[in-house]
Order: structure tokens, then sequence, then C-alpha cells
């Protein structure tokens, strides 16, 4: 009666795929931020260089990086096929729009986060990504970072993405639960509990990272 | 209590709208939404003008006729009530309303604030429904069902299709909606016979209807006159999921 395909292009099918590249793009963040801890060791980056050049040649972590950026792409252009089909459902809008009486706003928004979010990527991945897989030159990445954070205004423009992301996560990882048809009473404490690591801890202990180079705590 | 209403006046689904400024006077804080509207409509007709036309029927809250979206909120400010159960001493003295119709590509607007909700009705006849045998009555209460799955099945069941979590939705989704008719019939023993088929219809048409998606922002629960919750999104969503990846061959 229905197939994959049809599962897919239904409303509930794209959500589906929506929450799961999102929580599959979360569990990056717990790799990506287990590994920065290294940052925060004083032996001048020796470690941390040691792990970028790890992450950078061993093959099992180059191919999972391609899954990596299918899960986004599948992410951002769900997104915004869903947020373009979502717009044309009413296009005669309301005169008074009382949406903060009724929902969050972290939950209203969350195309906006993601579209400022997706900025903040381009830029992140054009500091320390590119530089350090495509170009020739011996910089570590350690120094990057360093580079990088001494400036203020781009260590502000990263906290003020960090909580863009922290806030992009508030609703989105628990909305993803929500979608597989998981978030009732029995797992909603759960949910919330590994929810607040996402939004609030994991986002925090990343801001940490440019306030340390910033303030020369290295 | 005096008012001034902005009231949204359209002749037809093909001519455009715009809002109509009306003033009422020496309404009773104990009169309903709708009366209020009454007031309005008998000055209007006394002075020649056409009433503004509005939906309504049973006026206790349990036909789901009316829904107007009142200052931005669907039925208007207070929790848990349709716009007839709606009380104007919930507005204060010489308050400015803003009184629209609900909007959605799926309601397209009939007149001034009635809008065309048979796009509900199509997904109801797609699956909303259960087959039984005719002839003799049954007895009442021969079929045992557990007690919480008869009381979340008729707390999904209280759903007046009124269309309120439609109009509240960013995303215009009817989501609350047919989660309730699909949890309804899905937690009791006689809506198994079609409980797949069922889910997998109802979405269908709910998304060819031109519904948007859920976003999960759960305006839906907020506005529901029946407070109905979104935990029953969730469940449609685990049963879409259990035939489409499990029960489905």
């Amino acid at each position: 009666m229905t197939n994959f395909t049809q599962f897919f292009r239904s409303t509930i099918g794209r959500k589906l795929l929506m929450g799961f590249t999102g929580l599959f793009l979360c569990s990056f963040l717990v790799v990506h931020f287990a590994g920065n801890l290294l940052l925060f060791r004083s032996d001048n980056g020796v470690a941390f260089n040691q792990y970028a050049e790890f992450m950078a040649s061993n093959p099992a972590i180059r191919t999972m990086e391609i899954g990596l950026f299918l899960g986004l792409m599948v992410h951002i252009a769900l997104g915004i096929r869903l947020w373009l089909a979502n717009r044309r459902v009413r296009p005669e809008q309301y005169k008074v729009n009382a949406g903060s009486d009724t929902s969050s706003l972290a939950s209203r928004v969350s195309f906006l986060s993601g579209s400022i979010l997706f900025i903040f990527l381009v830029i992140h991945l054009r500091t320390f990504f590119v530089p350090s897989r495509f170009s020739s030159s011996e910089v570590s990445m350690y120094h990057l970072v360093q580079d990088a954070f001494a400036s203020p205004l781009y260590s502000l423009f990263y906290l003020v993405a960090l909580a863009l992301l922290g806030y992009h996560l508030r609703h989105g990882f628990q909305s993803a639960f929500q979608t597989f048809g998981l978030r009732g009473k029995r797992y909603l404490p759960l949910i919330e509990m590994v929810g607040f690591i996402f939004w609030f801890l994991i986002p925090l202990g990343f801001a940490a990272m440019p306030l340390f180079f910033y303030f020369g705590l290295s | 209590m005096n008012l001034t209403l902005e009231v949204w006046r359209q002749e037809n689904s093909t001519t455009p709208g715009g809002f109509v400024t009306y003033t009422v006077r020496d309404i009773s804080p104990d009169a309903s939404f709708l009366e209020m509207l009454d007031v309005l409509n008998d000055d209007l007709v006394r002075k020649g003008e056409e009433p503004v036309a509005f939906d309504h029927d049973c006026r206790e809250g349990i036909c789901g006729s009316c829904g107007i979206m009142i200052d931005g909120r669907a039925h208007g400010p207070q929790k848990g009530v349709a716009t007839c159960e709606l009380r104007m001493r919930c507005f204060n003295d010489g308050d400015r309303i803003v009184v629209e119709p609900f909007r959605a590509k799926p309601f397209p607007v009939i007149r001034d604030l009635i809008v065309d909700r048979t796009s509900f009705d199509r997904i109801i006849q797609s699956g909303g429904f259960v087959s039984v045998k005719t002839g003799g009555a049954p007895d009442a209460n021969a079929i045992p069902i557990a007690k919480n799955a008869v009381d979340e099945a008729f707390d999904a069941a209280t759903c007046i299709g009124c269309g309120a979590c439609v109009a509240a939705c960013k995303n215009g989704s009817a989501s609350l909606f047919v989660a309730a008719k699909v949890s309804h019939l899905a937690l009791l023993p006689q809506g198994q016979a079609e409980r797949d088929t069922r889910v997998v219809s109802m979405v269908a048409k709910m998304d060819l209807e031109g519904f948007g998606s859920c976003s999960n922002t759960y305006a839906c629960e907020a506005e529901c006159p029946k407070e109905i919750s979104v935990s029953n999104i969730a469940r449609m969503n685990r049963e879409y999921l259990r035939f489409n990846l499990i029960t489905q061959k």
C-alpha cells in the first residue's frame, strides 16, 4: 500500500529524517567537544595537534566525515523544504500574532537560528578545517586556534553562535523525540536531562574555548 | 462594557477582504463572545447593513462550529474554551479587539469569519471510522478495556474538530486534530481492525489537503478548547512509524 519513498515524502517521514539527522549531528558535537578538551591541556598544544592529525588522517574518521557532511546536507535541505512548504499554508497572515502566548520562541525560530548557524559553520570551517586540510602550510591546528581567538570580534562571534546553537538545540533535541513518538511520560525526564547536556552544557563548554584563548590562559 | 472591534469582512472566497472597525456598547461582562457579536449584528441589521457572518451551532462548546481568531488567539485569550464559551469579562471596558477568521490554505474563507473546514471531514472520511457488525445492539461494556486506555481514548475523543490547532499553528498543521482521531481509535479494541490503514490514510489525506508539518511548537495544545495533549501527536507518529518501519511487509 505504501512504500519507503512515500513514507519519506509524507510530512511525518520528512520530520523523522529531520530529527534523525539532527540527533546524528548532535552525536558529532560530543566527539568534537571531547577532542577539543585537549585544548585546555597546558602542553602548548602537543596533544591537541596529535588529535587533529589523527582526525585528519584516519581513514575511518574520513569516511565518517562524509556521512556527517551528508547528514548535514539532508538536515539543511529538508529544513528549507519544510520551511517553504509550511509558509505556503498561510498565504494571508494574521493581523495580530500572539505566538509568544502559546509556544516557546526557540520552537518558532529554529529555521532562523539554523540559518545563522549555517553561516557560522561556513566561517568556522573556513578558519580551521579548510587551511588544515587543503593548504600546504605547516601551521598547526593549535596555532590556528590561538590566532583565531586572539581577535575579540572573532571570539565574540563564536560566543553568539554558540548561544544560538544552544537555542537551536533547546527546541531541536527534545523535538526529535516527539517526532519519533517517544516523548511521553516515561521518557520525558530522561530526554530533558540529556537535552540539557546538549543545549546548555556542551555549548557552554565550547564557549569556554574562545574565552580561554582570548584571555591568554593557554 | 463598550468595545471597539476590528472585524475581518470578506464577501466570498474570491473577493479580497479587509478590516472594518465597529463599536459595541453596553455589553454585559457575562455575555459570551458570540452574544456580543449578536449585539453587533443586531445593530448592523437595524442600520440596514450586512451583518457579520460567523459560524456557530450548539453554543455550549461541544459542536466545534465556532472558531474565531481573537487578538491573535484561536478562541480568544481564555484557556480551554471555544469562542461560544468565551466570556466578555475576559476583556476590559474600552478594549480594542481584532477579530479574524482562522487562516490556513485548507480552510478557505467562505464569508467574513466563516471558513470552509470540510478538509477535516475528508480526513475523517479517509480513515476516522471503525467497522462494526450491524444487528442487535451489543451489551454495554461487553468488551473489557483497560482503564487508562479508556481515559486516554476519551481525552482524545473530546476533540470537536474546530480547527483551532490549525489556526494557532505557525505551519497550519493539522497534526493535533489527526492525532486525536488516530489516538482515540488506536487505543480501543474496536479500532484495531483498521489501525494501520487508518493512520496511513489519514496522514496521507492530511498532507494532500495541504496542511503544514508539525514542528512541535505545541501552540495547538495551548489553544485547543478541549486541551488535547500533544502526546497524541507522539502517538500518531509512533503509529505511523510502527506501520511503515515494522508492521508493513
